[in-house]
């Protein structure tokens, strides 16, 4: 194999590494914020709010990590999927501005706290449907639908990726919730438990509606997955997901506070790897593959020594930084 | 209006909103650094308070800055996948490494900086707030090497029209990148400790917080007198190596038409671009020569030697220099005026002068911002000099929706602003209060902080 061929394998996983990072790790913050609506007081959602504030920022940076690694590695890619999806991009990062701002102006306000209260809200599920829009767009194959000089304002816009955009709302809103089981106690904490069980019925239905749609898109995307013998090799996967959400349903109302969070970011993690392996080989689907979008060795190569290197570090001082941030949050704590 | 053309008003717009903010939070985290350094080894509570008072301040920039940054980073894709495709082989692992090394390293340790004073030693509070510090050192690092690089492109060759790196080395430190970087990290700390010394300067105006403002006037004082000198430097070898790799620019910089030798040097004038002539113009002569090829009858580049096509817009590099350096002398003024009255000891007593610092407040970030305009604008019509031009650089998107992502971030942006302008302006109005002790672990206060701000908390122990 050279160079060529088994760098893009290399960096497939890398970007496929830190953008799986950036949906378990900020879909649990945006999670709150979509749960943010049914604390009882305005108390509860800032303690709510407070499980994550010393943490979100560096959760927020997969995002960047995923942006940029992209253009590093796949500059075609980066190049053909941004301006495709011009809105559902514009709309994400202006809620993730409203949503990454309102930690600190909630705190300095007074009278506008409400403000700052709903757009944490409206921002965390605005960031997640344009997420999952993009994300359907992309796997229905918008950005490289023929014969475009000009991108095409509205292109992306479709059944499938509503779908996909209102899956991955109650997808986050499941992470959150367990996220807030581990980390409050009392009457957040069951408001929290009793939230798991009607998310992760909604969260199901929405996967099963979303494969069963995934035969009909002209993308072929999954293919792979529908023709034999892949179903017997993919079949652990959907396996492993259907008896992680079977532990996940019994552990939610009753079991330890940790399990649901940890068996919930499994999940995500398998319906993840699902998708990649439908994806594989191509990058932007039905046809861009990662040897095409490729950037040249030189450019790949040079990250990559950087990755090897950093990578690491930073899941080192991530995990620090959470050790440091452990335990219950309770009312007033955590202000700098 | 074309896309392209909305899509520059758009790079423009939403780069210089954030560069205020990274220009702030790198100032303000050495300062930080420094106070709770100088606070380790004195323990004494007024250097706490400051350090308290300052990280506040520092927590909302840094906000607006992480939110309006990752806009950029997607800047490139969503409106230049022209630049992306013929560059991203080299911008793309710039950015990357900048992710890598610097942005996970200040988000991390942010927490622990902003949360952490009742959960780790001091010491080790003190090693988040220098690696915060670092964090933003390294990001300039990195993305002034990306910019240089599209200033002053080396290390690569073009393959079928894209940009494949040959030599990274060569790459990263391109001509024009050291001296625009210790250029622009001097630009960060002046803009900073002018503000640093406003504050002060209106607190002890005002009567307030006397002690403490004091303190800080002094250290303002003495950061500007000291780096000011150096930036003027820095700012003069940057002109060289204008002068050696962007004639053009410089030409416009300088508004000169012909090519001469023992130019003047133009103070003042009204460029005509049709005309291709200065109208007004006041002259000194030779000094032009001198200042910008250091000797006394050098040559500079006049603008009719470039075909119009390659013209840089005049204007906007010739007036934006002017007020750069304009303020950069005024900032020497006020460090000279400055360090002799406290020679004499009167620095807090003489009202006008503190009047001067409060005036000077706005002053760094401004001449940051013509320096941008002036560096980039001087640069077009490439936006990989030489290799790329702005116009085949942008996405194939419709004007129609630029405009509106164009408005969007207008109205989100005004918002941010209005809010953060008026946050920040509570914070300063509170001032450095009373900062909390430490809390034995587990301990918590019984009264949410929320709102109040920590400066009115008393706590146990
Ligand atoms: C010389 C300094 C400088 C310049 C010219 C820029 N930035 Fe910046 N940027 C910073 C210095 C900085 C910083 C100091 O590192 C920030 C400010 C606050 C922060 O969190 O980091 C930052 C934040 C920041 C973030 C958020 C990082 C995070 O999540 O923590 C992103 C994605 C970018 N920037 C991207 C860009 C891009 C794409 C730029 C150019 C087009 C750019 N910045 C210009
Ligand atoms: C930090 C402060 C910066 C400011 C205030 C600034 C400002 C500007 C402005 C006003 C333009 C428009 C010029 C014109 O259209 O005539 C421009 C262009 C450009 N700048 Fe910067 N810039 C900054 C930093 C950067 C950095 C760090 C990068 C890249 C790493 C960058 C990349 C570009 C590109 C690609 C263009 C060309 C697109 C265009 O013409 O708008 N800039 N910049
Ligand atoms: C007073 C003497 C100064 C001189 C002679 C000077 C000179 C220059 C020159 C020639 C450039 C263009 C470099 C290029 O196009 O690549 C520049 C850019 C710039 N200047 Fe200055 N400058 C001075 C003061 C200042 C001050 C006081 C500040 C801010 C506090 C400042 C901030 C900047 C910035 C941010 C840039 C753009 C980044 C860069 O290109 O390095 N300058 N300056």
């Amino acid at each position: 194999m050279t160079l060529a061929t088994a760098l893009p394998i290399v960096w497939f996983f890398i970007i496929g590494f830190a953008i799986m990072m950036y949906v378990l790790l900020d879909g649990f913050v945006l999670g709150i914020g979509i749960l943010a609506p049914f604390a009882d007081d305005e108390r509860q959602q800032e303690l709510m709010m407070n499980t994550a504030a010393p943490i979100w920022d560096g959760n927020e940076t997969w995002l960047v990590m995923g942006g940029a690694g992209l253009m590093a590695a796949f500059p075609k890619a980066y190049a053909l999927i941004l301006p495709a999806l011009y809105v559902p991009v514009l709309a994400l990062l202006i809620a993730l501005i409203f949503r990454g701002v309102a930690f600190e102006f909630r705190f300095r306000a007074e009278r506008s706290r409400r403000i700052w209260g709903l757009a944490f809200c409206v921002g965390s599920v605005v960031a997640a449907f344009a997420q999952g829009v993009i994300l359907g767009a992309i796997v229905e194959g918008t950005p490289l639908k023929a014969g475009q000089a000009v991108h095409r304002t509205f292109d992306w816009y479709g059944p499938f990726p509503m779908l996909t955009g209102v899956a991955l709302v109650f997808g986050y809103g499941l992470l959150g919730a367990t996220w807030l089981v581990l980390k409050t106690e009392g009457r957040a904490q069951s408001v929290a438990r009793s939230l798991a069980r009607p998310l992760m019925l909604a969260v199901i239905a929405f996967m099963g509606l979303v494969s069963a749609s995934l035969p009909f898109l002209d993308s072929r995307l999954m293919t792979r997955w529908f023709s034999w013998p892949n179903m017997l090799y993919l079949s652990p996967l959907p396996i492993a997901t259907l008896v992680v959400a079977a532990l996940l349903w019994r552990s939610v109302m009753t079991s330890r506070d940790a399990r649901p969070f940890v068996l919930a970011l499994v999940f995500f993690a398998l319906g993840f790897l699902g998708l990649v392996a439908g994806m594989w080989p191509n990058l932007v689907p039905p046809s861009l593959s990662i040897w095409d979008a490729a950037s040249p060795p030189s450019s790949q190569g040079f990250v990559l020594v950087g990755a090897a290197i950093m990578l690491p570090v930073v899941l080192l001082y991530t995990a620090y930084s959470y050790r440091v941030f452990r335990g219950k949050v309770r009312a007033g704590e955590g202000y700098h | 209006m074309t896309a392209e053309f909305l899509s520059r008003i758009q790079f423009g717009f939403v780069m210089s909103f954030h560069i205020l903010f990274p220009a702030f939070t790198i100032g303000l985290a050495s300062w930080l650094v420094f106070l709770e350094a100088l606070w380790l080894r004195k323990r004494s509570d007024m250097l706490r308070d400051l350090y308290f008072f300052w990280m506040k301040v520092f927590a909302g920039s840094f906000g607006l800055g992480v939110v309006s940054g990752i806009v950029m980073s997607f800047q490139f894709g969503t409106n230049w996948a022209g630049l992306s495709t013929v560059a991203g082989n080299v911008l793309g692992p710039l950015l990357s490494y900048e992710v890598m090394t610097a942005f996970f390293l200040e988000a991390s340790f942010l927490g622990v900086m902003l949360f952490g004073w009742n959960r780790v030693g001091h010491r080790t509070h003190f090693l988040a707030t220098c690696m915060v510090a670092l964090g933003t050192l390294v990001s300039s690092f990195w993305i002034l090497a990306a910019n240089s690089w599209m200033q002053t492109p080396q290390g690569y060759t073009l393959v079928d029209g894209v940009i494949e790196a040959s030599d990274w080395w060569a790459a990263i430190f391109n001509p024009s990148f050291p001296t625009r970087l210790v250029h622009m990290v001097l630009a960060c700390f002046l803009s900073t400790a002018l503000v640093i010394g406003g504050v002060s300067a209106v607190y002890l105006l005002a009567g307030r917080w006397q002690d403490k403002a004091r303190l800080m006037l002094r250290c303002a004082l003495a950061f500007v007198a000291i780096v000011i000198p150096l930036q003027i430097i820095a700012g003069d070898l940057s002109g060289l190596v204008v002068r050696e790799y962007q004639p053009a620019k410089l030409a416009a910089i300088e508004a000169r038409w012909t090519t001469a030798h023992n130019v003047p040097l133009t103070l003042f004038a009204w460029p005509d671009e049709s005309a291709e002539r200065n109208v007004a113009a006041v002259d000194v002569p030779h000094l032009g020569s001198l200042i910008l090829t250091h000797s006394w009858s050098g040559e500079v580049k006049g603008l009719k030697d470039f075909p119009r096509a390659d013209r840089p817009p005049v204007a906007a590099p010739f007036f934006g220099f002017r007020v750069m350096v304009g303020l950069g002398l005024l900032m020497l003024a006020l460090a000279a005026v400055g360090l002799w009255l406290w020679w004499r000891g009167r620095v807090y007593a003489s009202r006008w002068y503190l009047h001067c610092w409060v005036a000077m407040m706005p002053a760094g970030f401004v001449a940051l911002l013509t320096g941008w305009y002036t560096a980039e604008i001087g640069r077009q019509p490439w936006v990989v000099y030489g290799v790329l031009r702005t116009a085949d650089a942008s996405s194939a998107v419709t004007a129609g929706a630029v405009a509106g992502s164009l408005v969007t971030y207008s109205v989100a942006y005004a918002i941010l602003f209005g809010f953060g302008s008026w946050y920040l302006l509570k914070v300063l109005r509170d001032g450095p209060g009373s900062a909390p002790q430490r809390f034995p672990r587990d301990m918590t206060p019984q009264r949410p902080l929320a709102g109040l701000g920590i400066g009115k908390e008393e706590n146990p122990s």
